[in-house]
């Protein structure tokens, strides 16, 4: 136990002890070192360790799963971490991965498996859906968001990459809270601006930067809270918010804080 | 005798048309195959439902209704018209009149009227198309890319489309006055007792010129559909079996750096793979046509212009160079400027220009997010995303022209396994961070 009381193993005390999780989870960069995206981990692990899942992370032996650089076009960098990686899920005999980074999911889902990495890899999102269509995790009703409006922002890898536009909405709609659509949105849903290892540069000329495009969608959807899957959509939407001074109104969060929050976990 | 002559003149305009199509077709073909050789042919019963589904079916065109179904008139108008077509190349021959006509009987009355309706709502689907292109001036038709040749070619189409259905009018409502409405046509009948009065020869010009005009625009046409967007009425069909099967998120792989990594991690694959050391080392990513993918390459000729992609791109909407459109006619511009390079000087002709810094600007696809959405939008199965990647592949593998600010991304995540510059014995500190 942690001194924030969390219950988090690590993969190598596990595998010392001879131990094998139900699932790793891939905690991710932003996850694991920025600020407004740990709360997501916290979030996610308290809901964990509520239901009660075995799981494990693999703390310093975890590295880039290579996304950005690959689409950045350095593919030399990317297999390196991509080997790597590999290399440390087999030696460990992982079967399933969760991880609540969109990138991080659609590479280790997608483009391990030619390399010769092949797991069972599961979004947040979907995950906790599953915890709640199993009874695991059992909704409060009617509590701390009933009557708010809340929007959900599609991430490019999870929706359009991937196909997954239901299971966010599915939590979102056990919070009991007023789900309004964004003008764009599912297959539609515009870009938060941070893919294609835009996150890591300035924006090229323009009259806009993507993340002022969609925060114009969001202020015109007046929500109380903008829920994202995504730890990118939420600095990138975040910002946004803030540069409109609008953060007193509208709150970006990830829908796993969320279900933490009514949960009451935080 | 005018029947013979007519005949002969009939066999050396299809003569003709045939032999320039085919030598066109030819080019296009080669200019394909200038692209890498990729396997295309896994999983034929899914491609074919996407032929049914996103050709024939239009599946993507009714994401948008009221264009899809402006072009839905067009569409199945030219399909059914394809029967009229058939007879008109018979009677041509053979100087035979509506040689269906005996044989069919109330049917061929059914499917010529059939015809002629969808043909009127072909011609008002048509004028609604040049409203929207040129008063109501819809965004996506009106960006940088679309002035000059393309602009006029949108228009050039719809032209020839009002025409073509003008010269089958003239041509029924001739034959059903002098025919004293034998036909039973509906629509041509009602304009053919109209003009019953007129004097036979009058009638016999009408019909004739009708027949004639009809026949050479559509041969003028099929001369022209590959010069232009139009060429999807056609391409529209290989390119959506042909397209991707996989997640839109994953990108293709690069077998050589796999393999090289590979070994370099693996000291025993090495010593086996010491004789692959002598090859040569091939070229990264693309910087011209003939390094992207075959696909890519079918994908620019079947583009039609119809900037969906651009109009759902971010980097687009929010005023960036990047138009995905754009990138798309800029490859078939290529390829067709490197034919009529070659055609000149000869087949080893260098004109020492690339796709990339003549074509496309590295500032375009650095703006790329890759968020899929021209992808989702294209209708006709297109993937402007895998181009740019490519180019972007080339771009960092062989031009070393990197943004310095993702060269200290690619640093941190060499050195410290991470996209920021963290220790990565730090990376789970978060768990006892207040
Ligand atoms: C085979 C017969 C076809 C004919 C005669 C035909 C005809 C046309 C015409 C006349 C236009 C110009 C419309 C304008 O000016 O905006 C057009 C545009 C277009 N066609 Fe087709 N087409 C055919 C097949 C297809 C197929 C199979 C597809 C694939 C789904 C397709 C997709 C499109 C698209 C996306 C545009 C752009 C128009 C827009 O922006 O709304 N067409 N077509
Ligand atoms: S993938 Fe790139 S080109 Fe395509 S819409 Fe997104 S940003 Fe634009
Ligand atoms: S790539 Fe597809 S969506 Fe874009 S202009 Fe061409 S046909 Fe239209």
């Amino acid at each position: 136990m942690s001194e924030n009381g969390l219950d988090v193993p690590m993969m190598s005390d596990l595998a010392a002890r001879g131990e094998k999780p139900e699932v790793l989870f891939w905690v991710g960069c932003a996850g694991s070192f920025d600020s407004r995206a740990q709360k997501v981990t916290k979030a996610f692990v308290k809901i964990l360790n509520a239901v009660g899942v075995k799981f494990a992370i693999l703390g310093p032996e975890e590295t880039c799963t290579g996304d950005p650089a690959r689409r950045a076009g350095n593919e030399f960098l990317f297999q390196m971490q991509a080997a790597t990686n590999i290399m440390t899920l087999d030696q460990y005999e992982i079967k399933k991965i969760v991880t609540a980074c969109p990138h991080c999911f659609n590479t280790l889902k997608n483009e391990y498996p030619v390399l010769g990495g092949n797991y069972e890899v599961i979004h947040h999102t979907t995950f906790l859906q599953g915890l709640i269509n199993e009874g695991k995790l059992k909704m409060k009703g009617g509590g701390t968001f009933k009557g708010k409006k809340i929007t959900y922002h599609d991430s490019c890898y999870l929706g359009r990459a991937n196909n997954i536009y239901e299971a966010p909405r599915k939590l979102l709609e056990a919070l009991d809270a007023e789900l309004v659509e964004l003008k764009r949105c599912r297959s539609k849903g515009l870009c938060c601006g941070a893919g294609g290892a835009q996150m890591f540069k300035e924006e090229e000329n323009g009259s806009l930067r993507v993340n002022q495009e969609r925060t114009k969608d969001v202020l015109e959807a007046k929500p109380d809270i903008v829920a994202v899957g995504c730890p990118f959509c939420s600095t990138m939407l975040g910002d946004g918010v803030k540069e409109k001074e609008k953060q007193d109104q509208i709150q970006v969060k990830d829908i796993a804080e969320l279900i933490a929050e009514a949960q009451d976990l935080d | 005798m005018t029947a013979i002559i007519q005949s002969i003149l009939f066999l050396i305009v299809l003569g003709l048309t045939g032999f320039f199509f085919l030598k066109k077709a030819r080019e296009i073909y080669k200019n394909i195959k200038r692209g890498k050789a990729e396997d295309i042919s896994d999983r034929p019963g899914e491609r074919w439902k996407n032929v049914f589904l996103l050709a024939f079916g239009q599946k993507k065109m009714f994401r948008n209704m009221t264009p899809a179904l402006l072009h839905l008139c067009v569409y199945v108008a030219f399909l059914v018209t394809q029967v009229e077509l058939i007879e008109i190349v018979i009677d041509g021959i053979f100087q035979t009149h509506r040689f269906f006509y005996p044989i069919l009987g109330g049917l061929y009355t059914f499917v010529i009227n059939f015809i002629e309706i969808l043909s009127v709502l072909a011609l008002i689907a048509t004028f609604a198309f040049l409203a929207r292109r040129n008063l109501l001036k819809i965004p996506r038709f009106q960006m940088d890319e679309m002035t000059g040749w393309p602009k006029l070619d949108g228009n050039l189409i719809l032209l020839f489309e009002i025409v073509l259905v003008t010269f089958i009018f003239m041509m029924n409502s001739a034959d059903m006055a002098m025919h004293h409405g034998e036909y039973g046509f509906w629509l041509s009948g009602i304009l053919g007792s109209a003009i019953e009065g007129l004097p036979h020869g009058v009638l016999v010009a009408m019909e004739r010129i009708g027949w004639w005009g009809h026949i050479l625009l559509v041969f003028g046409f099929l001369n022209y559909i590959p010069y232009s967007k139009h060429l999807h009425i056609m391409l529209a069909f290989p390119n959506a079996y042909y397209a991707n099967l996989e997640s839109k998120g994953e990108m293709s792989n690069m077998p050589a750096i796999m393999k090289e990594v590979q070994s370099m991690m693996d000291p025993n694959a090495a010593m086996d793979d010491s004789a692959a050391v002598d090859e040569e080392m091939p070229s990264f990513g693309a910087k011209d046509v003939d390094e992207l993918s075959w696909k890519s390459l079918l994908d620019a000729y079947t583009c039609t212009e119809c900037g969906r992609c651009s109009a759902a791109c971010p980097a687009s909407g929010t005023g960036k160079l990047l138009s995905p459109r754009k990138i798309m006619m800029d490859v078939r511009d290529r390829m067709e400027d490197l034919t009529k390079l070659e055609a000149k000087h000869g087949p080893d002709h260098k004109d020492g220009k690339m796709l990339i810094g003549d074509y496309i600007s590295p500032e375009e696809i650095k703006a790329c997010t890759t968020c899929n959405a021209c992808v989702e939008e294209c209708p006709v199965s297109i993937s402007p995303l895998n181009i740019i990647l490519e180019l972007r592949r080339y771009q960092i593998l062989e031009a070393a022209d990197s943004p310095e600010e993702w060269n200290l991304m690619f640093t941190n995540v060499e050195n410290n396994g991470a996209v920021w510059q963290f220790n990565p014995a730090d990376r789970a500190n978060w768990i006892n961070e207040a």
